[in-house]
């Protein structure tokens, strides 16, 4: 009964087809079979290639065209079709809200009135004082020897056994600018502590890949020249005021003559530390054998400065674990920013 | 009935779920122990009058157990709370166990000295500061090493330094760098002025609003500074530094386009005499500068 219901039902329905006259008659599908459905793996593996193939095929093509108009449009002289930007995860990072403008005027506001202020001008020289945590071995010491190359117008004192804030207490009282504690841990250093005074931020970073200068292959030797320093990358908010922070442990005023120096560069807040020291030189091309005299200021110069970097001095990455108002009290302190392993769910937010 | 000779009889030679053999000896692991070693004097099971220090919270408690108690096991340990004063506590132990034999009595007083020993360590060592060990899931630091691999690659540091040691150089931040053959690198920055400046008004609009690579070097700062000074120092009519402005003037409109951009000068009074101030030590120690600049106008 069920079946014969259906028969006419479905009669009918072809009926009312061609009585309403609809136009387009849905051509018959042509079912689409995912090669993954595929169940003998011989036949979906070549299927695989072959898709897989043809995908390059295509690109192959693109590329082609690509470079065929960009030649051509130079050829005639006209500009070159726009070069396509590729996607990276600096150009489509989250936005944030906190990235400092230009034009903040809070943001020179508070940094007139933070704790970095008074030897960002110059109104006090940094003095830094590094010692370790409690067991310090192995690569802790030779790290330490090459901070002190590093930044000028550091000492180190040894641990002992005390108290983070009697050592904090102590060099207030001997009026140092900020202490740097390295911590070892499995006998490499670990973390880095950096504590401003008088009252400044606690800043803790997890410290990573560390190569110490023997380590790296040509290295050269720094002088005690002050350092220039190159901050990168540094744009929120709370990247501005760790920049500031580690500002703080280099004096001021440069010495240019020395050539040397200091790099951090945020990358997905990752802070890389790198020290170099450099030469201008200046460099030739080998297209056509003119002589140095020559002026040729259209399109390619045949000149170039460049700048040619010697890396000495250790090479390490940090990254901000928590950054803390006030010295060091995990206990009563306030945190300002504390990372969580909430952060790190998207692949596509930094902080710094 | 309590005989405690049986008791320990067959304690001792078959089995005491209480007894710990270790290397050096016969151990009782039962709470109400005096000593800890498995002994016939020291047995709690086998003598029927016995008496212990324990300790619960900081404070120390004597446990005593009589045989006139022995057929009621609940109600059989009598305590008695201890003062924290040891001497006091001496004294409380001695009232209660006035007539018991002596060998107990020294064991428990022992105990006691031993236990207010700790006591004191435990407080004296919670109120230090300790480091806390704390683990990190290996997930984690396996990503995070991962992540710091391609960030790394992404950052390209080395080019990026060099591209930015050449900027400052050519923004005329060095003074007085000299590893360079002087005639040669005086026509490349000429060359690199000239092309700049044709390409200057494109780039003002772009470069005031950069915000990917914030910038933050004093001693760039420093040096661009003097350019925004030129105006500033004309509204304020600071006499003695214009001459010298006027030097470092040629280039402003190229300079101020990446000068506005970290520094709008709203609040300024603090910051220009801050910069006055460099300005002029500046000056001082390079006099080629100006010379030098003169020459290429």
């Amino acid at each position: 009964m069920a079946k014969e219901k259906k028969r006419k039902a479905a009669e009918e329905a072809v009926d009312g087809d061609d009585y309403i006259e609809r136009e387009d008659k849905k051509p018959k599908k042509q079912k689409l079979i995912l090669a993954s459905q595929i169940k003998n793996k011989e036949k979906r593996s070549a299927v695989y290639a072959k898709l897989k193939h043809e995908k390059r095929v295509e690109k192959r093509k693109k590329i082609k065209a690509r470079d065929a108009a960009s030649k051509q449009a130079l050829e005639l002289g006209e500009e070159p079709p726009e070069k396509m930007v590729p996607r990276t995860i600096e150009n489509t990072r989250e936005l944030d809200e906190t990235v400092c403008r230009p034009d903040d005027e809070e943001l020179f506001a508070g940094n007139d009135a933070d704790e970095f202020s008074a030897v960002l001008k110059q109104q006090t020289a940094p003095k830094v004082l590094i010692t370790t945590c409690r067991f310090n071995s192995s690569r802790g010491p030779a790290f330490i020897k090459e901070l002190l190359s590093v930044i000028p117008n550091a000492q180190y004192y040894k641990r002992g056994t005390y108290e983070l804030k009697k050592i904090v207490e102590y060099a207030k009282n001997k009026e140092f600018t900020s202490i740097i504690v390295v911590h070892t841990n499995r006998r490499e250093p670990d973390a880095l502590l950096l504590i401003g005074l008088p009252d400044g931020p606690t800043a803790h970073f997890r410290l990573s890949n560390l190569v110490l200068r023997k380590d790296i292959k040509n290295h050269g030797n720094p002088t005690s020249h002050e350092p220039e320093l190159v901050l990168n990358n540094f744009t929120t908010r709370l990247g501005h005021r760790v920049g500031r922070m580690i500002q703080s442990l280099f004096p001021q005023v440069p010495n240019f003559r020395g050539r040397r120096v200091v790099t951090f560069h945020n990358q997905r807040d990752f802070i890389f530390f790198r020290h170099h020291r450099y030469v201008f030189e200046v460099k030739e091309k080998k297209e056509g054998l003119k002589d140095k005299k020559s002026k040729a200021s259209q399109g390619k110069t045949e000149k170039k400065a460049i700048a040619r970097l010697q890396e000495c001095g250790p090479r390490f990455t940090l990254k901000l674990v928590s950054l803390q108002h006030g010295t060091f009290d995990t206990k009563g302190g306030e945190f300002e920013w504390v990372h969580k392993a909430d952060m790190d769910t998207s692949r596509r937010r930094f902080f710094i | 009935m309590q005989n405690d000779d049986v008791i320990w009889d067959v304690i001792r030679h078959h089995h005491c779920s209480y007894m710990a053999k270790i290397q050096t000896g016969n151990f009782c692991r039962n709470p109400y122990n005096v000593t800890g070693i498995c002994n016939r004097s020291s047995c709690p099971l086998a003598n029927s009058r016995y008496a212990t220090i324990r300790d619960h919270d900081g404070i120390f408690y004597l446990y005593m157990k009589t045989i006139e108690r022995a057929h009621m096991p609940n109600k059989l340990w009598e305590r008695v709370k201890l003062p924290k004063n040891y001497m006091k506590a001496l004294e409380i132990i001695d009232k209660h166990l006035e007539y018991w034999p002596k060998l107990l009595v020294r064991k428990i007083k022992q105990r006691l000295t031993k236990m207010t020993q700790y006591r004191i360590r435990m407080v004296k060592l919670s109120k230090k500061v300790r480091e806390k060990i704390m683990t990190v899931p290996r997930k984690e630091v396996k990503r995070e090493s991962r992540r710091e691999e391609k960030a790394l690659r992404a950052a390209q540091i080395e080019n990026v330094i060099e591209k930015e040691l050449l900027e400052r150089l050519n923004k005329g931040v060095y003074p007085d760098i000299c590893n360079y053959d002087e005639e040669i690198f005086n026509k490349l920055l000429d060359k690199n002025k000239e092309e700049e400046q044709e390409e200057e008004e494109e780039e003002e609009a772009e470069v005031e609003y950069v915000e990917g690579d914030y910038e933050l070097e004093e001693e760039e700062e420093l040096e661009e500074d003097i350019e925004d000074m030129g105006d500033f120092l004309k509204a304020n009519n600071f006499e003695d530094i214009e001459g010298d402005e006027d030097d470092l003037e040629e280039q402003p409109a190229k300079k101020k386009a990446y000068v506005s951009y970290p520094l709008k000068q709203d609040d300024g009074t603090e910051k220009v005499r801050r910069k006055g101030k460099k300005v002029v030590v500046e000056v001082e120690r390079d006099e080629d500068m100006g010379n030098r600049q003169h020459n290429v106008m």
